[in-house]
């Protein structure tokens, strides 16, 4: 079993519809998981049904027990994440601030403070409208911990793989440099980095790939909106070569992108565009690469 | 006055807006403008600047001293992060796993776990010809954001008064990071495209800025894509659409270039008179 990871540092670059695309592309052949749990798009293009869900908890919040607290105040002393609130002399933990660290309880005098298990989201397996197994999940508001639940959706869809004898997990990653795409990184076989030619793509794609080095991984890449700024696309090109990237597509700057998008299906099922066929072709590249 | 420029995903026209709306209103007033997507820093490119000044960030972390330990495990054991253990007769410390509580430092029994500082970013402050702007970077590797955007919404806080407007780019997303950059911010535009991913996400942060008691509107970037449900929803739930940038290949050809587009499409200027005459006559006294 390979897994193939799909990120682009910065959003918009149309990773979620590449990464969309490559799944309907594998058919049977392949596990979907969208690590995006931040923001999670997939779901609007593969329309999966759910199958099982279940409530992840990850990390803990500290909880004060009124009725024991002697308002002596070295909770608040001790916490570092200005956690601890004193409202009408009356201490409470600012469940947004707490990260669950324990230091808090460890010191009250009273035992007032309990350390919950935080709830951080729900992550579900589900079957796309292709009838391919998806595993997708949502991060709570302001939750902590997406690493942690992107590293569980992978797990799921590894395990889901194995069962099932599917040769692909292909991971929607998450976006920035920071702990969720760390995570999603984090044990794949190729990565595919979607970027455009602008200053900001270049300048992410960069960064991004510093993070790709630190890992091992072998990767590619897929130029979208190509035609848009033919110089930076030219640099990109070099960066690649400079890197050993394999250069999978290029696509073409096609209104066609957003409107299968806004009609909720992927690119290859529109016909006769030329982006199909330059994602077909990144396909083929990337299992060649694979096997 | 803070105003946090927020969106649910990346990739939706926040650093745009940021660097443009930045710009443009310091052709009348005092501005600074902070980029806090400290993962993916983007808005000095599209900046002229010179560099005025810039310093390393740090995060604390435990050094173990072996001198005095007498290896009794408290350390590992009060680490709710798994960042300090021992191995044998060692003592480690995990650097990124390690969220600076101090607890291991000062309940340590016999002092053996000062705390002393890492690298985890730099922040550089720039000026341009009207406006100041700062932008820290995390450090390749760290995987905490949220340390990061603190100390940069701090230095932003003690070198500028509070008659100064303050602009945030905030990280795209609705967890920990956002909700660093936000909570401060006395007014939250949320930036969406109006396809189905975009309307999404935006409900995804017009859900958080609630849950977070926020005043916030709505600007549509790439107006004229897509189709008309992020203004149906907005209309039904009383939400307020402040500006419209329109879909122009020109457009992506100038942001593509790194450039501002106010001063060279009429479309967006307009749109930034919108955008500036409801703040003026809701927040902006
Ligand atoms: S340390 Fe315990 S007793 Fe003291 S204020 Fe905090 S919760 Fe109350
Ligand atoms: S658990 Fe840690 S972060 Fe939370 S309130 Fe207690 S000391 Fe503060
Ligand atoms: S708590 Fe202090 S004395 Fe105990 S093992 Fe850790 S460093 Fe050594
Ligand atoms: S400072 Fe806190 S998080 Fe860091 S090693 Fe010590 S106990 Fe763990």
């Amino acid at each position: 079993m390979k897994e193939i990871v799909v990120i682009s540092g910065k959003g918009g670059t149309g990773k979620t519809s590449i990464t969309a695309s490559f799944a309907v592309l594998a058919g049977d052949d392949v596990v979907v998981a969208d690590c995006d749990v931040d923001a999670a798009d997939m779901h609007i293009l593969l329309q999966p049904e759910n199958i099982k869900s279940e409530d992840f908890y990850s990390g803990e919040l500290a909880v004060i027990d009124e009725d024991a607290c002697i308002q002596c105040g070295k909770c608040f002393d001790v916490c570092r994440f200005d956690a601890v609130e004193v409202i009408n002399d009356v201490h409470t933990i600012n469940e947004l601030s707490c990260e669950g660290c324990g230091y808090c309880a460890r010191v009250c005098p009273t035992e007032a403070i309990t350390n919950e298990p935080l709830n951080v989201g729900k992550w579900h397996v589900a079957n796309t409208r292709f009838n391919q197994p998806f595993v997708h999940a949502k991060l709570g508001i302001g939750a902590d911990n997406s690493g942690k639940l992107v590293a569980q959706v992978k797990n799921i869809a590894k395990e889901t793989a194995n069962k099932n004898n599917k040769p692909y997990v292909l991971v929607d990653g998450s976006p920035g440099v920071g702990c969720p795409v760390v995570s999603s990184l984090s044990g794949a076989h190729f990565v595919v980095l979607v970027t455009e030619p602008s200053v900001s793509g270049l300048h992410d794609l960069k960064r991004v790939y510093e993070l790709v080095k630190k890992f091992r991984i072998k990767a590619g890449c897929i130029i979208n909106k190509a035609d848009i700024n033919k110089d930076i696309a030219s640099e990109i090109l070099e960066f690649l070569k400079e890197e050993d990237i394999v250069h999978l597509s290029n696509l073409p700057y096609d209104e066609t992108f957003t409107k299968a998008m806004t009609d909720c299906k992927t690119i290859v099922e529109i016909d006769d565009s030329k982006i199909k066929e330059a994602i077909s072709e990144s396909w083929e590249k990337i299992k060649e690469i694979l096997n | 006055m803070k105003i946090a420029i927020a969106s649910g995903k990346g990739g939706t026209g926040k650093t745009t807006l940021s660097t443009n709306l930045a710009s443009f209103m310091a052709e009348k007033r005092d501005v600074v403008l902070s980029d806090l997507d400290v993962e993916e820093p983007n808005s000095g490119l599209f900046l002229k600047s010179e560099l005025f000044f810039a310093e390393d960030k740090f995060k604390m972390i435990p050094e173990w001293n072996n001198v005095d330990c007498t290896l009794c495990g408290k350390c590992q054991d009060v680490c709710n992060y798994h960042a300090i253990i021992q191995i044998v007769d060692t003592i480690m410390v995990f650097p990124e796993l390690c969220h600076s509580c101090f607890a291991c430092s000062e309940l340590c029994p016999t002092n053996s776990l000062p705390m002393g500082q890492k690298k985890m970013g730099e922040l550089q402050h720039f000026k341009t010809s009207t406006f100041d702007f700062i932008e820290s970077k995390l450090l390749i590797g760290e995987e905490q954001a949220v340390p990061l955007i603190k100390q940069t919404l701090d230095y932003v806080d003690e070198n500028f008064s509070t008659d100064v407007v303050k602009i945030y780019d905030s990280p795209p997303g609705t967890s920990c990071p956002v909700i660093e950059a936000t909570k401060d911010a006395d007014f939250i535009i949320l930036i969406t495209e109006p396809t189905p991913f975009g309307l999404n996400d935006v409900i995804l942060a017009i859900d958080t800025m609630k849950e977070l008691k926020k005043d916030f509107a709505i600007v549509i970037n790439r107006y004229g894509i897509g189709n008309d449900d992020i203004l149906k929803y907005c209309d039904e739930n009383n939400i307020p659409i402040i500006g419209k940038i329109p879909n122009q290949r020109a457009i992506a050809e100038l942001y593509s270039k790194g450039e501002l587009l106010y001063d060279k499409i009429p479309e967006v200027k307009t749109e930034l008179e919108n955008i500036v005459s409801y703040l003026e006559s809701h927040i902006l006294k």
